[in-house]
């Protein structure tokens, strides 16, 4: 199966988007990779679907499918991502989420709307900075390097990421975190400060 | 991050104290209670006195027996023990790598490692005994009659570098997982890149459990050249992100890391994990 999931998706075609969906689904983590890359390249046309995949039932497609929407960037999926990165019990489904978070495609919003999306980002992601899991501080980390290239009220909203990202710099207590909050300031011109 | 035990729940959703945990680990009468205190406690960090003093005495816990004749409690406040880091419990803990229970000295042992204190060393070297020879599986178990993993790795960590000789000949035991942990141990005590690269080699094996336990071998002996190839092999995303952690960690610890800032070898590990979450 996972051989014809990888020519199902290298097609690229739109009318393969409910079948790599159903994928998801089947609990075969090799297909599921597959669907997902599948899915990623077809980019926001398979979006709509996904989001409807994700209101459903079945938990382990509704992980994979956070997972595309988190790759593909498109804000239709702001608010599944912003709960999920809140509210998920599974560690790598948050882990996800906020990753996506970090990497929305914000010209595809309208202009007047980016301000306040990205302050409910920007709210969310200094939470997760807090979360007890490594790996979902280190991927809010990622995502406010991603969010803090690309505000648009950057006068007010910079210096809250900074600041998070100096205090898990100096005080988390993963190194590896700390690196990821380093390599945000390092990106942002702001690690020499931080360091002295 | 700083989390304060206070606030944090239990599996139940039930807010447990610190106070609590300490007095449900103290009381006798619910071995089920006692159980769940001894992890808590390990989970949340909690080091003060009156908790390890709790732990070292359910160490020598009889109340609490699993079917097969083993002591759960004993196995989890030995674990608990490891995390507290607390090293005037070295003597408790090796007095438990005597004990009848597999699982409570594979505990001891783990926990031996993570205190660092190479008191245990004898200790440990002596389950060794026989060699290769008699670490033979015991009939109807699922495991060897010593906790090999546990006690190589333990030696390694430890710097018993006078076990060498020892711990070369498990590099064949017959349990390819006990061949990674002398292949570990050996690398930490002798500094020779090539037994690293011998569990490097693993990452491409067919069997995803020998693919996981070396990628996570090299993560805890932080070996900075696995890092591409624990990216590439065929494994969940979740373990390749705490092996590669554990190589960063390694690697941050060596170069100063935070004063110093960031190495290009660092920010390559970054990119790596990046691409993983």
């Amino acid at each position: 199966m996972v051989v014809a999931v990888h020519h199902l998706a290298a097609a690229q075609d739109v009318a393969a988007i409910p079948t790599l969906i159903t994928v998801l689904g089947y609990n075969n983590p090799g297909a599921a990779v597959a669907a997902v890359d599948g899915l990623v390249a077809l980019g926001q046309d398979a979006v709509p679907a996904l989001l409807e995949q994700i209101d459903g039932y079945n938990y382990g497609a509704r992980a994979w499918a956070i997972r595309a929407v988190a790759l593909i960037g498109d804000p239709r999926a702001l608010p599944v991502l912003l709960e999920t990165a809140k509210g998920d019990f599974a560690l790598s489904v948050r882990r996800a989420a906020a990753r996506g978070l970090g990497t929305i495609d914000w010209a595809k919003l309208p202009s007047d709307q980016a301000p306040s999306s990205q302050q409910e980002v920007l709210s969310v992601l200094i939470g997760a900075a807090q979360d007890p899991e490594w790996v979902v501080r280190y991927a809010a980390m990622a995502a406010l390097e991603g969010l803090a290239k690309a505000l648009a009220a950057p006068e007010t909203q910079k210096p809250p990421i900074l600041a998070c990202l100096q205090q898990v710099f100096h005080h988390d207590e993963t190194p590896a975190v700390q690196a990821r909050a380093g390599k945000a300031l390092e990106t942002l011109g702001e690690l020499a400060d931080a360091i002295n | 991050m700083g989390q304060n035990p206070q606030q944090l729940v239990n599996a139940e959703g039930e807010s447990l104290t610190v106070e609590q945990a300490i007095e449900n680990l103290r009381q006798t009468a619910d071995t089920g209670l006692r159980y769940y205190a001894a992890w808590w406690l390990g989970r949340f960090r909690v080091a003060q006195p009156e908790a390890i003093a709790g732990l070292v005495s359910a160490l020598e816990d009889e109340g609490d027996r699993a079917p097969d004749g083993g002591y759960p409690l004993r196995r989890n406040a030995a674990r608990a023990l490891g995390k507290l880091g607390d090293r005037t419990v070295v003597p408790a803990l090796i007095q438990c790598l005597e004990c009848e229970d597999y699982y409570v000295r594979e505990s001891a042992a783990q926990a031996l490692e993570s205190l660092g204190d190479p008191q245990a060393i004898p200790a440990l070297r002596s389950l060794l005994a026989g060699g290769v020879a008699a670490a033979v599986a015991v009939p109807d178990k699922p495991h060897l009659v010593q906790p090999y993993n546990a006690v190589l790795e333990a030696l390694g960590t430890l710097g018993a570098t006078d076990a060498v000789d020892e711990i070369t000949p498990f590099l064949e035991h017959e349990v390819a997982q006990v061949q990674n942990a002398a292949t570990r141990a050996l690398y930490q005590l002798t500094g020779q890149a090539t037994y690293c690269d011998r569990l490097v080699e693993r990452l491409q094996e067919p069997n995803l459990q020998l693919r996981r336990s070396a990628m996570m071998d090299l993560g805890a002996i932080g070996y900075l050249p696995a890092a591409q190839p624990i990216a590439a092999t065929l494994a969940e995303n979740s373990l390749k992100l705490i092996a590669l952690q554990g190589v960063l960690d390694a690697h941050l610890r060596q170069i100063g890391f935070p004063q110093r800032g960031l190495t290009d070898e660092a920010r390559q590990v970054l990119l790596l994990m990046d691409e993983l979450l």
